[in-house]
């Protein structure tokens, strides 16, 4: 099997969008592309408001991701275990569709006896381990996020702490919404580490709107961007696309 | 979000594949990852874990299975018996079986017995860890709940291999007051150092039962902390050298702590040695003078008697 790139948006939020197309509809146009969207919702003073909560979970579920919930505290360490959970699921889905073509049949690795399921689980840890992963992160910068955002920061370096662990590669961009001018503003362009977060990221004044799904819209462009550019100069593009989880 | 698994005293779980069975006793514990019980197999008591997700049964049995393998005669971990699935009210839930270790986590160990078993118990752990290294595996998540003494013979186990990670690759699980990167010490990259910084986190965490935040600048506030308390301060250069990732290997700590273990006691016994060898020398002393002495009255009566008799000659 060739190791071939996971591509995730990471969504931070607290709330609901209120501006342009359903993020959920959005999420599941992301998914039929090949990327997973995941969404931790940061929880203000205890609460978060249902709506808030069925849109969080909605979007994760659209997108073929994980959601949870949070407090501000417990941000770091939910935001590296929802990112590498994901990959689990994804790459899980993409061995569990390898399979199907082996065994030609419609089987899962739950249906397999538990030794043989060992050994599969032992070909995923490495893909975990190997595969690349690119990132888009989209923080909802709108007014109730000001004061969580030095933490979200402190919960981005953390991601990437634990990613640069592996031996695969990894490539963040890191986008916030609202932006100035547009619905989104870019504070990292690709890079491989996020120690670079610029500090206008605590500085960033925060708008009105929350224009969730056209920020997911944006995105996934970012990703086509990058493609293309890539394109250039690597002609094989192989991408994991998981069909079902 | 993960609700732990409800299951009344006495039910049966029965696997799919390999139709062993076991009646349930107690819940033990919960976790992010699942349920475990005690339960009865054949007259034996033994620990049950239930997941929703049958990938954590899945790793953490591979884990337990190469942990065999390493170890032999002392394992760290607990045995792995069995693994499978159990149909129950139209679910699937995956589980395994494995050894189920009796005894008091460390807290209650050392708040019984006192913290002076605290080295001894760090001594075994090292010790057990260095095999694991050896085997091409660090631990990742090493805590105080995880970890249990064993009634007589004591000796310190660890409960939960859901951190175990192979030598080179990224932690799996960790948990932040344990962990090097949360301090800014360290990358979670799976080394033998990994696990000794969580070793020193663990003898802290023993003198600061309620842990502590992370302010700015990780091992200054580390250093300070060590030095505030007098008796955690005592095993400030085997904590520093393991926080700062001194240490590339388990023996190597373990060494300093046997020196340490072997100084104190040679400190606490250092005034009756004393008084001892004092009397030896002032005995010794007595005796000394007593032989000059007798040597001077000896050579007095030589000198004497061949002067008495050269005297004689001259007279006659």
């Amino acid at each position: 099997m060739k190791t071939g790139t996971v591509r995730q948006i990471l969504l931070i939020t607290d709330g609901c969008s209120n501006y342009g197309e359903d993020p959920q509809v959005v999420a599941a146009f992301a998914k039929e592309q090949g990327i997973t969207v995941n969404v931790i919702g940061v929880m203000q003073n205890d609460i978060i408001d249902e709506r808030a909560r069925d849109e969080i979970e909605g979007i994760a579920t659209q997108g073929g991701g994980i959601s949870q919930i949070v407090y501000t505290e417990v941000l770091s360490q939910t935001v590296q275990m929802v990112t590498r959970q994901a990959m689990t699921q994804t790459l899980q889905g993409i061995v569990n569709q390898e399979l199907k073509q082996i065994l030609n049949k419609d089987i899962t690795i739950e249906e397999l006896p538990p030794e043989q399921r060992g050994e599969i689980m032992e070909v995923v840890d490495e893909l975990n381990e190997t595969v690349d992963l690119e990132v888009v992160i989209l923080v909802d910068t709108s007014a109730s996020m000001t004061k969580k955002l030095p933490t979200v920061k402190e919960a981005l370096l953390d991601l990437s702490l634990s990613l640069s662990a592996r031996a695969g590669n990894n490539q963040f961009s890191l986008l916030v919404f609202p932006g100035k001018k547009k619905h989104v503003e870019k504070l990292l362009d690709w890079s491989p580490r996020l120690d670079t977060i610029p500090d206008v990221f605590a500085k960033l004044i925060p708008g009105g709107m929350t224009p969730t799904g056209p920020a997911l819209q944006e995105a996934i462009q970012y990703f086509h961007e990058k493609r293309s550019f890539f394109g250039l100069l690597k002609r094989s593009d192989d991408s994991y696309h998981e069909e079902s989880v | 979000m993960k609700n732990p698994f409800e299951i009344a005293t006495g039910t049966v779980v029965s696997g799919k594949w390999h139709k062993n069975s076991y009646r349930i006793i107690k819940r033990l514990g919960h976790g992010a990852n699942g349920t475990v019980f005690l339960a009865d197999s054949k007259g034996k008591k033994v620990a049950l874990k239930m997941s929703r997700e049958a990938r954590i049964i899945t790793s953490e049995t591979n884990v337990l299975k190469s942990f065999a393998k390493a170890q032999g005669k002392r394992p760290l971990g607990p045995s792995l018996f069995d693994v499978d699935d159990w149909e129950h009210q139209g679910q699937v839930i995956p589980f395994y079986v494995m050894e189920y270790i009796e005894g008091d986590t460390l807290f209650h160990f050392l708040e019984r017995r006192g913290r002076t078993w605290l080295p001894v118990l760090i001594l075994q752990l090292l010790e057990d860890l260095a095999a694991l290294h050896k085997m091409g595996w660090v631990f990742g998540d090493l805590k105080p709940e995880n970890m249990i003494v064993t009634p007589p013979p004591h000796r310190i186990r660890c409960i939960d291999v859901g951190g175990a990670t192979k030598i080179s690759r990224a932690i799996k699980e960790y948990t932040e007051f344990f962990d090097r990167g949360y301090w800014g010490l360290g990358t979670r990259k799976a080394e033998p150092s990994y696990d000794l910084f969580a070793v020193a986190m663990v003898i802290i965490n023993c003198y600061y039962p309620g842990r502590f935040q992370k302010k700015e600048g990780g091992l200054n506030q580390l250093n300070h902390m060590i030095r505030k308390h007098l008796e955690l301060k005592k095993y400030a250069e085997i904590l520093n050298k393991a926080i700062t990732g001194k240490y590339q290997r388990a023996t190597e700590m373990r060494h300093d702590v046997l020196l340490f273990i072997q100084n104190k006691a040679f400190l606490a016994n250092k005034s009756s040695y004393n008084r001892y060898q004092t009397q030896k020398k002032i005995r010794s002393k007595k005796r000394k003078q007593i032989w000059s002495v007798l040597e001077t009255i000896f050579i007095l009566t030589v000198i004497g008697f061949l002067y008495f008799a050269y005297f004689l000659e001259k007279m006659m």
